[in-house]
């Protein structure tokens, strides 16, 4: 299993990763800005950049009104003008505001006339907090059907902040999905020093021989906690982050299956259209006569994020349905 | 039309209005041959807005076109053929075939950006340029056009209102030409002059004859100078008249035969050079010599322009994204010292504090229930292998029996325990 933190590093949590990676990343550059609602005074509905604008001020820190696709608008005329802009979606969910914004503004520049868009847009998504219908969702496969933009959905402290630092440093526009459901529940070691972690990288999160988990974000964790469950049983899952969704590290995804010869994607994002359904064509088209069973998913149910929390509870996967499908899988 | 400007400005405003009917009427004839991919939309009798307004801007200030706005364009630098490639989606084109018309951009040396066929998108990304430019300390501003269609659109709003929040050195030319496609702007927008829109933001505005170039040029001098001045966002709306159809297609049938009339008898090329005439600054001789100079001009671009070869197929497949420092090395060009933004001098106290609150001291440290669902728990007990049933939360208040009850219900229904 990879490490996701060091010896020499403190533990903190993935909320605090966050904001270190952008007080970092403010304090080593200039040209970084933020942007966004409640940013400034109040730091953030979830506090990650709270003494942010305490530390670099108003020209920096800046509070908007209640206009998404201006925040994602002017963000882009800050990127054109050399800037480093993060803007944050207060909810992920209301990223949909600004969809013009980002798919037809943002991600076409560079392909179309050859402008760099260097800015990040980050938010909390992800479910399991009773945020109801439009606080919980994981919109993450609307941007990565848009060539241009590179999408990030981390779930450890060590990669939340490696990986947006990295994504500060690129030179590309990137979606930033921090699930907020292990925003203050995980907690990890970071190092001391200053580091990224490199987008497009998927990694393994655990070793096994039976069957490959291909997981990302809070569904990660639930992988795990089913891989222990497997290993009980004497079924020894690989389970894979993904790490970033665009660009897709197929490779890593390929070296697993082509050693386990069985594939479980599992993905809290709604089945039609989720990640699971590239997975499986990619595996069709670059590893068919290696599979040893069909390519099987546990997600979210094609139906919005309902907020009662026993219809929330049936609507999202866990370990228990990534345990019985993985079971599954296993007897073929 | 009188008003106080140097010889040399008269005659650029002139030239300009000018280069950019030959560049349309050029692209009319080279759509009739079909050398034109897509379509071709005119700013015929528009020409004094584009002209006017770009012509306010310094070197170093920054604007974005819409699809009517070819006259900004040339006036900003643009040499006529990459007008010409764009609209025959030739290689050497600016986007290289990629796309046509007027969406092109130049962030390096021309500060053009790119415009996109979604209305009103630009006035935030212009807003982003100029709060980017003004907190790199280089004094510019940014411009760019809108029209009454495009006026209603929500990124319209966001965007202005966004400017105006951020005093953002920033132009907004509402080009009134009384059309959006086929509708007319009484059945768009409930104003007589759109210019009231500035009021919704606390910004200033103006509207005028946008036929005629003096007029239009001095209020876009006056509203660039006020917003490099740090007033903040300005809106100009230029009344006019779509004089062709939406596009090359569209023969605006729908158009009464006397409103065309009066707007026809407007024709702002000819009235100004009937002012330049009458006082003496354009003669016959001077009227040739630049019908001349264009005609000259425009024949080697457009040689140029019918030359270049069509892209190579496999061209499609690149440059979706920049690849790093060999692709663009970007560098924000600063002029301000940039002590005056980073810590200690760029920190500020904060405007309010609550003991406690958000400080991960009293109120429960990195698990302070801010936000729902923000509480206490490992996530290896947190998503349930098998249903169970939790006790609800805040079950030791004195709730009311009926409460108590409900909660009881819930709490078999095993429901509470993600947020616990």
């Amino acid at each position: 299993m990879a490490a996701t933190g060091t010896k020499n590093g403190t533990e903190i949590t993935f909320l605090e990763a966050i904001r270190h990676a952008m007080f970092e990343e403010m304090e080593r550059d200039p040209a970084v800005v933020l942007l966004g609602e409640d940013v400034g005074v109040y730091g953030g509905a979830f506090k990650t950049s709270e003494g942010l604008l305490e530390r670099f001020g108003w020209e920096r820190v800046i509070d908007t009104p209640i206009s998404e696709s201006a925040i994602i608008g002017a963000a882009c005329g800050m990127s054109y003008a050399g800037l480093r802009p993060i803007a944050e979606l207060q909810f992920i969910d209301f990223i949909a505001c600004a969809f013009n914004q980002i798919t037809n503004f943002v991600a076409k520049g560079h392909y179309l006339w050859n402008a760099p868009a260097p800015m990040v847009m980050r938010g909390p998504s992800g479910g399991f907090v009773h945020g109801g219908p439009f606080h919980s969702a994981n919109p993450e496969m609307y941007f990565v059907h848009t060539p241009g933009l590179k999408v990030i959905y981390p779930s450890t402290p060590y990669d939340a902040k490696g990986l947006l630092k990295a994504a500060v440093r690129d030179n590309n526009p990137v979606l930033f999905f921090e699930h907020k459901f292990l925003y203050r529940r995980i907690k990890g070691e970071v190092p001391a020093e200053d580091y990224t972690v490199p987008i497009g990288k998927a990694i393994v999160r655990r070793e096994g021989k039976h069957l490959t988990i291909v997981s990302y974000a809070a569904m990660m964790h639930t992988s795990l906690e089913a891989a222990d469950a497997l290993a009980k049983e004497g079924i020894q899952a690989e389970v894979i982050d993904l790490r970033t969704l665009l660009p897709l590290d197929e490779e890593t995804i390929l070296q697993s299956v082509k050693k386990t010869n069985k594939c479980l994607v599992v993905h809290e994002d709604t089945k039609t259209g989720g990640i699971a359904g590239e997975i499986a064509a990619i595996l069709c088209e670059k590893a068919f006569g290696d599979l040893d069973g069909p390519l099987m998913r546990v997600t979210a149910l094609d139906t919005p994020v309902p907020y009662s929390p026993p219809l929330e509870e049936y609507f999202l996967p866990n370990a228990k349905k990534v345990f019985d499908a993985a079971k599954e899988l296993a007897r073929y | 039309m009188k008003k106080e400007l140097t010889r040399q400005q008269y005659l650029d405003l002139y030239y300009y209005m000018r280069l950019n009917r030959a560049v349309e009427d050029t692209m009319v004839k080279l759509f009739r041959q079909n050398k034109i991919v897509g379509g071709l939309y005119s700013s015929l009798g528009q020409e004094a807005i584009s002209v006017g307004t770009a012509y306010a801007l310094e070197k170093k200030d920054w604007l974005a076109p819409m699809i009517r706005n070819i006259g900004a364009l040339l006036v900003k630098g643009v040499p006529p053929r990459d007008v010409f490639m764009q609209h025959m989606a030739k290689y050497d084109s600016p986007t290289k075939g990629k796309d046509g018309t007027s969406h092109f951009g130049d962030l390096e040396k021309l500060h053009i950006v790119s415009p996109i066929s979604m209305l009103g998108d630009l006035i935030p990304v212009m807003t982003g340029v100029a709060m980017a430019g003004r907190y790199l300390g280089q004094n510019i501003v940014t411009m760019t056009w809108i029209g009454d269609g495009g006026s209603s659109t929500g990124v319209f709003h966001e965007g202005l209102n966004f400017a105006a929040t951020q005093k953002a050195p920033f132009v907004l030319i509402l080009e009134n030409n009384l059309w959006a496609y086929s509708t007319p702007v009484k059945r768009q927008v409930p104003l007589e002059n759109l210019s009231d829109r500035a009021k919704a933001y606390g910004i200033s505005s103006y509207s005028i004859d946008g036929n005629d170039v003096v007029e239009v040029f001095t209020t876009a001098r006056e509203a660039v100078a006020r917003a490099r001045a740090g007033e903040g966002p300005i809106l100009i709306e230029a009344k006019s008249f779509r004089r062709l159809g939406h596009a090359q297609h569209d023969p605006a049938e729908y158009v009464p035969k006397d409103m065309r009339a009066y707007w026809e008898a407007r024709d702002p090329i000819t009235l100004y050079e009937k002012f330049l005439t009458s006082e003496k600054l354009l003669d016959e001789k001077g009227k040739k010599s630049v019908e001349q100079k264009i005609e000259t001009l425009l024949a080697a671009e457009r040689d140029f322009a019918e030359n270049s070869p069509m892209p190579p197929p496999e061209f499609a497949a690149t440059g979706v994204y920049c690849t790093g420092d060999d692709c663009h090395k970007i560098t924000p060009k600063w002029e301000r010292p940039i002590s005056e933004v980073t810590p200690p001098k760029s920190s500020v106290k904060p405007v309010w504090t609550v003991e406690g609150f958000g400080s991960g001291k009293s109120s429960g440290g990195a698990n302070a229930p801010i936000h729902f669902g923000d509480t206490k728990v490992s996530l290896q007990t947190e998503i349930p292998v098998t249903a169970a049933s939790a006790k609800p939360n805040g079950s030791k208040s004195a709730a009311k029996p009926a409460a108590k009850k409900a909660m009881k219900a819930a709490a078999t229904g095993a429901t509470r325990k993600a947020r616990r």
